[in-house]
């Protein structure tokens, strides 16, 4: 397969960028942050997001979406990096709709239509240390009637403050299951973390939750391989925003280093700072690269698709770590004001940088997957 | 026992009994910063108290002479006290743009009465000084600036705009560079000038960064009147005196990384990712970085004392300030994207308590500013390449 874009997928990427411009620019995020929306992100903007099928696109087309792949999940991930949109994209129609769509119960995929719509919220529950590490999951889930009992406490839950359901990862004596979790339901506690970025998160809390066997998702003691496959399609979409965050911050700096005068020069013309940007250039395209094929070995199936998922997140998380520390620094005093535009870059890159696995996390896994 | 021994004794013994506990241990966030001022604010009494008896002894400026009210110490002296200081982890008595930048100026360029009465009230933190220099179009390009001060005989009017002003709001006295001579070549009509930012004529308006906090300010001045006593050094070679300055805050920036203090980086990734059977950080990489961050900042720490010695033996060339202020920042702030990469989500948090408003995230984000300002890290890099190497020119 030729790692560009198809023609198809080609349209949706000028879709999804042209719909965000007009409809999510980053003053979008700013407002929501500095009015403090109690949801932090905008209902009205996620319908809209749904109608024009982007909450859908890797749903099945009879389960409303858009019946599309990881590459085209991708592209989309990547335009909601270049505007730093708040959205329940990631939570809900990537991870969550993932999940559903691979393992639930004709009664659980009835989320799906309405997530592909906009109109419901699933949150993904599986981080508990500060750091990403699934294999350390330690939420219990014991059989307890003809259902189970959940205990334990997750973090970084995206979008968790809002969530209409929560998947949660948990441990059973059979191995990880998940479970389809009302957040209502007795014993689940809540609390909404605003994080550096201004997007969301949660930390969920779970004290003898009462759950029935019809709430696991899948097989109980199955989830591992389902929510693999969830976690690369997560990571290479991340990788995905990952990119075009860094893309645009590279963007905005390129513009300062036409325009901005030192020393009687335009601060571009110093090599100092040519060979930077040059540099970064070719990072860049490194990461597109490995994004991509990311995207497309996962579209393929098999087992390579875990280990590109994991060169790509962890590309990605280098890479635009180093476009947005260089957009700053280029832009001088400037780069460090809130008005200024790179210091959200910075802000929204460190988050999904610690998303699903940083870059340490992922060059060990590279390593693991090897053999050494 | 030698007098260091004795002298390190007696040290102990007195800051055993002065250093009050709410000052021992790493501050919790930015308010536990004691800037003194006359419209000082202390997080606590002790922290007042701090401040106080340090000021007495002329330990906030240890190495200035006594009769200016340093501490008069020597070299050797100094690193005793301040090795004593580590040992209680006491925080900083006082941070003070007059002791790190407008004292050692005064020490060097300031006649006898600027130095008698401007350099007590400085090491006392009585008065809160901010810096002058940066103007929209004269950042990296300092002597640029186009700040006017006109001649009215006993007098200047100054007029013009400076920028990123850190504290200006809250300051008491600026620093300032200003253009007496707009026809001379523009290194040479450059003066270095002090007044009360309560003069008539100045205004202040806050810049919030990108940590959330707004620190630095745009600086304003409308026909404000500066008396001609408070020029330091000679007319039209205020840049002579401004170098001088940077100079010691590049040295102050540099060793930024060494005064916060906080949490070792590896207990914080070992807080959060846990340990292998065998008491290893789980996560090889992380774990490597932070070994050869700690490997950097121990050598670094040694240069910096070198360079310390060196300038004390008249051996240092002045540009070495460069070199020191481009590693320190640099390795300041891998030190911080480090300790966010340990923290993992929890660093991630802006305003919960838990993360005391998100201090990690906001010292994270403040330290960026670290190879900006003072002069960029290119900037430093040009110099060393020009100054130190001998480089020629572009
Ligand atoms: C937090 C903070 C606090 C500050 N506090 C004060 C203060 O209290 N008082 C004060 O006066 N100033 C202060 N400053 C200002 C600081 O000194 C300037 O921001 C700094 O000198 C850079 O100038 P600039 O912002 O105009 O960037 P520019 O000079 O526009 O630089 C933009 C980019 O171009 C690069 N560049 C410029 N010239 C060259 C060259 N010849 N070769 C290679 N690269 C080059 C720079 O390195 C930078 O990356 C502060 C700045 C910050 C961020």
């Amino acid at each position: 397969m030729p790692l560009i874009l198809t023609e198809e997928q080609a349209m949706l990427q000028e879709a999804a960028d042209g719909f965000l411009a007009d409809n999510a620019p980053i003053a979008h995020l700013r407002s929501l942050r500095d009015s403090r929306d109690p949801d932090g992100v905008s209902r009205d903007l996620w319908r809209a997001f749904g109608e024009m099928g982007f909450a859908g696109v890797i749903i099945p087309e009879a389960m409303g979406g858009l019946g599309l792949g990881a590459v085209e999940a991708g592209v989309i991930a990547e335009s909601l990096g270049r505007t730093l949109t708040p959205s329940p994209f990631m939570g809900s129609s990537i991870l969550s709709a993932k999940l559903l769509t691979d393992a639930g119960s004709q009664a659980q995929q009835a989320w799906l239509p309405r997530i592909a719509a906009g109109e419901a919220i699933l949150a993904l529950a599986v981080d508990e240390g500060a750091k990403h590490a699934p294999s350390r999951i330690a939420t219990r889930a014991e059989r307890s009637g003809n259902g189970f009992r959940l205990n334990g406490a997750k973090g970084f839950v995206l979008d968790g403050h809002i969530a209409d359901a929560l998947i949660v990862v948990a441990r059973a004596e059979e191995g990880f299951t998940l479970f389809l979790v009302d957040p209502k339901a007795a014993g689940v506690q809540v609390e909404r973390t605003v994080m550096v970025d201004s997007h969301n998160a949660a930390r969920v809390t779970l004290t003898d939750v009462a759950v029935d066997a019809d709430a696991v998702i899948g097989e109980v003691g199955g989830g591992e391989p389902v929510l693999g496959a969830t976690l690369s399609l997560g990571r290479a979409c991340a990788a995905s925003t990952l990119t075009g965050a860094g893309d645009q911050a590279f963007k905005i700096t390129l513009e300062y280093l036409r325009t901005r005068k030192q020393f009687g020069k335009l601060i571009g013309e110093f090599q100092a700072l040519q060979h930077r940007a040059a540099h970064l250039f070719t990072e860049l395209e490194l990461t597109r690269a490995a994004t991509l094929g990311a995207l497309q070995a996962i579209d393929a199936g098999g087992d390579e698709a875990d280990l590109a998922a994991s060169v790509a997140k962890a590309k990605a998380g280098r890479v635009a770590e180093l476009a947005v520390q260089e957009a700053v620094q280029m832009h001088g005093g400037v780069g460090m004001t809130d008005e200024f535009d790179v210091g959200l870059f910075m802000k929204r890159v460190r988050v999904l940088n610690e998303l699903l696995g940083d870059a340490g996390f992922h060059a060990e896994q590279v390593a693991r997957r090897q053999g050494f | 026992m030698t007098d260091l021994d004795a002298f390190r004794a007696e040290t102990r013994a007195w800051l055993e009994a002065n250093c009050p506990p709410e000052v021992r241990g790493p501050m919790r966030s930015e308010a536990d910063m004691i800037w003194g001022g006359r419209d000082a604010v202390f997080a606590t009494p002790g922290h007042k108290l701090w401040l106080e008896r340090m000021g007495a002894r002329g330990w906030t400026a240890p190495e200035w002479p006594a009769e200016y009210g340093g501490g008069g110490l020597s070299r050797e002296e100094a690193k005793v006290l301040a090795s004593e200081l580590r040992r209680l982890k006491a925080q900083p008595a006082l941070n003070s743009f007059g002791v790190w930048m407008l004292g050692p100026a005064l020490l060097a360029f300031g006649t006898e009465e600027q130095k008698k009465r401007f350099l007590p009230e400085i090491v006392r933190g009585e008065i809160r000084w901010c810096q002058g220099y940066s103007e929209p179009g004269a950042g990296s390009d300092l002597a640029a600036i186009q700040t006017r001060a006109e001649d009215r005989g006993d007098h200047w009017i100054v007029n013009g705009q400076k920028i990123w002003t850190s504290y200006a709001d809250k300051a008491d006295w600026i620093f300032c560079l200003v253009r007496t001579d707009p026809d001379a070549p523009k290194h040479l009509g450059i003066s270095f000038v002090l007044f009360d930012m309560r003069t008539p004529g100045v205004t202040t308006r806050p810049i919030t960064l990108i940590s959330g906090k707004s620190p630095f300010c745009e600086t304003f001045f409308d026909d404000v009147r500066v008396e001609k006593e408070n020029l330091v050094g000679t007319l039209n070679r205020g840049w002579d005196v401004a170098k001088h300055l940077l100079a010691h805050e590049r040295t102050m920036i540099g060793a930024m990384g060494e005064v916060a203090g906080g949490r070792p980086v590896g207990q914080v990734a070992l807080d959060a990712v846990g340990a292998t059977e065998d008491g290893r950080l789980d996560e090889p990489m992380l774990r490597a970085r932070i070994a050869e961050l700690e490997v950097d900042q121990a050598a670094f720490r040694l240069a910096m004392e070198r360079v310390g010695d060196q300038v004390k033996a008249k051996q240092a060339h002045p540009a070495i300030a460069s070199m020191l202020k481009y590693y320190g920042s640099e390795l300041n702030k891998r030190r911080h994207e480090l300790l966010m990469a340990s923290g993992g989500a929890d660093a991630l948090e802006w305003e919960s308590e838990r993360s005391h408003g998100g201090a990690s995230a906001r010292d994270w984000l403040r330290t960026k500013a670290n190879s900006i300002e003072g002069g960029t890290s290119e900037i430093q890099l040009n110099i060393i390449a020009k100054h130190l190497l001998q480089l020629p020119g572009a």
